[in-house]
């Protein structure tokens, strides 16, 4: 990978990151007539992106300083980007996830007869050029403008089959992640700046000092930090979390990319981004509403999990499995012990590695079976043996068992917790995983284990398996689970360096 | 005595109140324009009256004439009569067009017609 | 020699082409003149706020005549900003009026109308340059009065009542002014600002403190500040705004949103901080205490109607009232930094309501109507203007990467600033009502179908929709790329505030 080094700078690879997805965008609409050329015009894109945020891994590793500032529209509101370990590791996931689900999205969008392909993949890369330049912003503020990009960029994709209920969803969909972000999320960011005088991400927080200072009493800190808990709904805390199973009426690459990692990822990174590099782990823990919070997502897991064990359609059933993972993220965040923290942003890399499987298998036997609902599942794996192994996998990571890199995650977030001394969140986690092994291990047990409906009802006629793509793309993502499993090494550095800020 | 001296401001204020009562109790467009030009009217007497020096003298230079009215007011005033005239004008044609269209001046049953449209 | 002379260039070329315009008699020849006039005046004033930022306050003597006798104008930046966006917006609208006019006027009205647009353009700008309290009030009414002509002209009866109603108001509004300017020459013999500002700040002859202390003083202040409320359509005096804008003709309904009350906010700063100095009104009157509350239950209250209102202009109309309300709390303040979030959103809200103006405008040119309804489905058929539409909507809004989010973003910064915590979160509530409303003529242009058997309709003439999306583009520019918009308008702000102190 020397030739990387040599071939591109480091601002330029920066810069690169965050452009070539546009100009991927803008070649896809040039190319639109030619669908080939389009599709493959977006897979280059997404490995040049690849290709550059790896350059950029590659000067953190070193000890680079990665930084730049771009411009500044009025004083206080500065787009500037800077690296750190922990959105290194999620650009690093998008970046790497996205030419995969195109892959995927290829022969889903074609298979499923989808119109306006053009202009799916065209937003598709929109937005995830704002998902790296949220990973990358160097203060709340370019944060929050990003964040507003994703949300804008993704509406197309959500309404894509532009009917009725798509329309009812993305109405859902802006109205919750529009109102908590101006209401919430945006009095937050400006709250910090009128406390702290910046909202730059600093190794140990940035509001310690006027807490010092008494400039702000610890229960206006608490509303702070609720503030960004229930504004970044993109994480999907209770009661925030209705847009989620709402938005799977987009097209499955989507809920699989988008919903699965990088806007929901968006979200719990920001809460992550917000505890760590502005209030601060040791400030956290000395703010008595972080504790209610603490409680708030600990319910959001374990009503989740009881919630899609009810859900009969196997998109909705995964949409409320994610706004549980997502909340074990908010759990580490808000758990603030070191390990919670290392834990949480492990599973960033770990849910995602396993849930865009899980989608990519739902999307897979909806282009390829027709069938939306779990109990239409029973012996199908026959038919189709890659896709409900790697959904296998896939469930394996999620619940947290090995062979794969959810157990990783599961175990330090779990082991944070004890250590912090909160017992029932470490039951609450339990108990999730309990449930999860119930309402996701159950899929492929039906489907290989239980025997197909008999050929005089009429159904599951000979179908063959999913389109090669999808298989391709199904495969490397249940590989990179296992991945996870044996070799964490590269990202648990980053993760640990999170909390050990280099002086 | 006291009340003499500033006769000038009671003439102001009494024009100038009936003046904006007429303009907003009147119901009649005409009416509420003869309102709105009282209230003009008084501002532009007190101006003047701001003006005027006790045994002062017209403001033409001339010998063995000390003290006289100070003439800025008068010319501000020209001024803002013209835009007086004009805006009374303009409402007036208004009117005009409003009765062309609405076949009322009544400001009550301008306003049924428009709820009804 | 143009150079000496561009300040009052600016203001008495349109003010001779007027009356050209009504010689020329055809409604094509006066919109040539006028065009040619207002692009004259614009690139007079780029030069002009080129110079003021070099050079400072830029001073000319009417006639030579020297101040405390003859009229002084005097241009510093605050002035030469709005004057920027006035000749700015003007020379969008015009190449757009042609095509809109001929849709909306009756033909032996367009050179009347030219002349008029001129004249409201040159009492505008009559107000941006002057330095004399009553040369103000001259300028305001001869730009008022050539509006209520304006909003009349057109072929809808309701706009003459909302026209005439205007009128009332904005009469007693000038008039109020007009008493409050003869308090001041009374206690002070002079109606030059900055010699007035002066005069305030000195003893008083019997030794009673400063003359800004005393009640006449006072008196002057509360009656400038309610008769400048109500150009400014501030909460509670913005009755008249609402059908004037709405039935207005398009052409007029975008220009007066986008500079009127921009330059009556002009005249607002000019009675605050050039005449009165900041002690006075924000020391010895509760004008903060009255305003900021005024301005914020003003932006919530328009905010509300705004959604039930089933008509686009009168909608956008609530709009503007709610943010009027922003900029008065910035000026509220009284601190630099919200003067200059003020400014900032002066300009911005131009940019913003002139594009979604302008947009309507061209749905109205295919359409013909301004009801909610009857944009249904009109995205589809014209995608141009819509574009515009989303855009300038996204901006109002305060959405990121748009103008509207750099300038809210300012006014909330200088709001907690001060640690008003309530104020900012009411904004942010107007913003999220904002959302319901602008959402609602979204969800309808895009996403309703066309009623069935409606004519099919095409994209709006070029020359309408090239100035829409002029300023639909100029929402995405001020949003991302430009802080030389935010520098202006602090130093602006800056000057404002240092000119009051002693």
């Amino acid at each position: 990978m020397g030739w990387l080094l040599e071939w591109m700078s480091v601002e330029v690879a920066l810069l690169a990151a965050l452009v070539s997805p546009l100009a991927g965008a803008a070649l896809v609409v040039a190319l639109g007539p030619n669908p080939n050329a389009r599709d493959g015009s977006s897979l280059v894109a997404g490995v040049v992106t690849f290709l550059c945020v790896l350059r950029i891994a590659m000067a953190l590793q070193a000890g680079e300083p990665v930084a730049m500032e771009l411009w500044e529209p009025t004083p206080g509101l500065l787009f500037a980007l800077e690296v750190e370990p922990l959105g290194l590791l999620f650009a690093l996931v998008a970046s790497l996830l996205w030419p995969i689900t195109t892959l995927y999205a290829i022969g889903y969008m074609r298979a499923h007869h989808e119109e306006h392909q053009t202009r799916f993949f065209a937003f598709f890369a929109i937005t995830i050029s704002a998902v790296l330049a949220l990973a990358f912003s160097a203060n709340l503020a370019s944060l929050f403008v990003c964040y507003e990009a994703i949300t804008l960029a993704t509406f197309p994709l959500v309404t894509h089959s532009n009917d009725r209920t798509a329309w009812r969803a993305g109405r859902v969909y802006l109205g919750i992640l529009m109102g908590t972000s101006v209401g919430l999320l945006l009095f937050g960011v400006l709250g910090v700046h009128a406390l702290a005088g910046t909202t730059r991400f600093t190794p140990g927080g940035v509001l310690a000092g006027p807490l010092a200072d008494g400039n702000v009493s610890k229960a206006t800190l608490g509303v702070l930090l609720g503030l960004f808990v229930f504004g970044a709904a993109k994480a999907a805390v209770m009661p925030f979390h209705r847009w989620l199973p709402n938005a799977m009426v987009a097209p499955t690459p989507v809920s699989a990319l988008l919903h699965a990692v990088a806007v929901v990822k968006a979200g719990v990174f920001t809460i992550l981004k917000v505890v760590v590099y502005i209030f601060g782990l040791d400030l956290v823990r000395e703010l008595h509403a972080h504790t209610l919070l603490l409680y708030v997502a600990g319910f959001t897991v374990v009503a989740a999990s009881v919630i899609a064990m009810h859900k009969d359609n196997l998109k909705e059933r995964l949409a409320y499995s994610t706004i549980g993972q997502l909340s074990y993220i908010v759990l580490g965040a808000l758990l603030v012990a070191p390990e919670s923290v290392q834990g949480a942003g492990l599973h960033i890399a770990a849910h995602a590695a396993g849930k865009i499987t899980l989608f990519f298998g739902a999307g897979a036997l909806l282009v390829t079976a027709h069938k939306k609902y779990v109990s239409e599942l029973d012996g199908i794996g026959r038919q189709m043996p890659i896709t409900m192994a790697c959904f296998a996998i896939g469930s394996l990571s999620i619940i947290g068992l090995p062979p794969t890199g959810g157990m990783w995650s599961k175990l330090l977030l779990i082991e944070g917790a004890y250590h912090a001394g909160h017992g029932p969140v470490v039951v609450a986690l339990l108990i999730s995983s309990l449930l999860s092994v119930v309402y996701l291990l159950s899929i492929p047990v039906r489907a290989f284990l239980r025997p197909a409906p008999t050929a005089q009802t009429g159904e599951h006629p000979h179908h063959g398996p999913a389109p090669w793509t999808c298989r391709i793309a199904m495969v490397l993502t249940a590989g990179l689970s296992v991945w996870l499993f044996l070799f964490p090494d590269f990202l648990y550095d980053l993760v640990v360096r999170m909390t050990e800020p280099t002086p | 005595m006291e009340f003499l001296g500033y006769i000038n401001y009671w003439v102001f204020i009494v024009l100038m109140m009936s003046g904006f009562y007429l303009f907003l109790s009147a119901r009649n467009l005409v009416k509420k324009i003869i309102g709105l030009n009282l209230f003009q009217t008084s501002v532009f007497i007190y101006y003047i009256s701001t003006g005027k020096l006790r045994d002062g003298s017209v403001p033409i230079q001339t010998e063995g004439i000390e003290s006289y009215s100070n003439p800025l007011p008068h010319v501000l005033i020209l001024t803002a009569i013209v835009v007086g005239v004009a805006s009374t004008a303009l409402g007036l044609s208004l009117i005009l067009r409003i009765k062309d269209d609405y076949g009322s001046i009544e400001e009550d049953e301008i306003d049924a017609q428009d709820v009804l449209s | 020699m143009i150079a000496e002379h561009a300040i009052i260039l600016v203001v008495v070329l349109p003010l001779l082409v007027a009356p050209l315009c009504v010689l020329l008699g055809r409604g094509t020849l006066a919109w040539g003149a006028a065009t040619l006039a207002v692009w004259s005046s614009f690139g007079l004033a780029l030069h002009l706020l080129g110079r003021v930022l070099e050079e400072g306050v830029l001073r000319y003597q009417l006639g030579g005549w020297a101040p405390p006798v003859g009229i002084e104008y005097r241009l510093d930046l605050a002035g030469a900003l709005v004057m920027t966006i006035v000749t700015a917006i003007g020379a969008v609208v015009l190449p757009y009026s042609f095509a809109s006019v001929r849709r909306e006027i009756d033909e032996h009205r367009h050179a009347w109308f030219y002349a008029c647009l001129l004249l409201c353009f040159a009492g505008l700008l009559g107000i941006t340059v002057t330095g004399d309290a009553f040369n103000l009030f001259v300028s305001l009414e001869i730009s008022s009065l050539a509006t209520y002509v304006l909003v009349s002209i057109g072929r809808d009866r309701r706009a003459l009542t909302a026209a005439f109603r205007y009128l009332l108001l904005g009469t007693v509004g000038a008039t109020f002014y007009l008493i409050g300017v003869g308090f001041l020459y009374q206690m002070t013999g002079t109606l030059n600002m900055e010699d007035m500002a002066r005069i305030l700040t000195e003893a008083r002859p019997d030794g009673l403190g400063p003359v800004h202390s005393t009640k006449t003083v006072r008196a002057a202040l509360a009656f400038l500040t309610v008769g400048t409320f109500l150009k400014i359509a501030l909460f509670p005096l913005h009755v008249w705004l609402p059908n004037v804008y709405a039935y207005a003709p398009s052409v007029v309904s975008a220009f007066l949103s986008a500079t009127a009350t921009k330059v009556a906010i002009l005249v607002l700063l000019r009675v605050f901080y050039t005449v009165d100095g900041k002690a006075t009104p924000f020391d010895a009157l509760p004008i903060a205490d009255t305003m900021v509350p005024l301005a914020i239950v003003g932006a919530l209250v328009a905010s509300f109607v705004a959604i039930y209102q089933r008509d686009v202009k009168r909608l956008l109309a609530y709009s503007s009232i709610a943010q009027v309300g922003y900029m008065a709390i910035g000026i509220g303040l009284a601190t630099q930094a919200g003067l200059a979030a003020s400014l900032l959103h002066m300009i911005n809200h131009a940019i913003m309501k002139g594009t979604l103006f302008l947009a309507v405008g061209c749905i109205v040119y295919r359409v013909g109507q301004t009801r909610l309804e009857g944009l249904r489905g009109v995205g589809r058929e014209m995608p141009l203007t819509s574009t515009a539409l989303v855009l300038g909507g996204l901006s109002l809004i305060g959405v990121p990467l748009t103008a509207g989010f750099v300038s809210k973003w300012a006014l909330l910064q200088a709001v907690l600033a001060d640690s008003h915590w309530i104020v900012a979160a009411l904004i942010l509530l107007s913003s999220l009502l904002s959302i319901l409303y602008v959402g609602q003529v979204i969800h309808v242009l895009l996403l309703r179908k066309r009623p069935p058997g409606a004519a099919p309709i095409q994209e709006a003439p070029l020359w309408m929709v090239l100035p829409t999306l002029v300023l639909a583009i100029g929402n995405l520019w001020f949003g991302i790329a430009s802080d030389q918009a935010a520098e202006v308008s602090r130093q602006a702000a800056e000057f404002l505030i240092r000119e009051v102190a002693p």
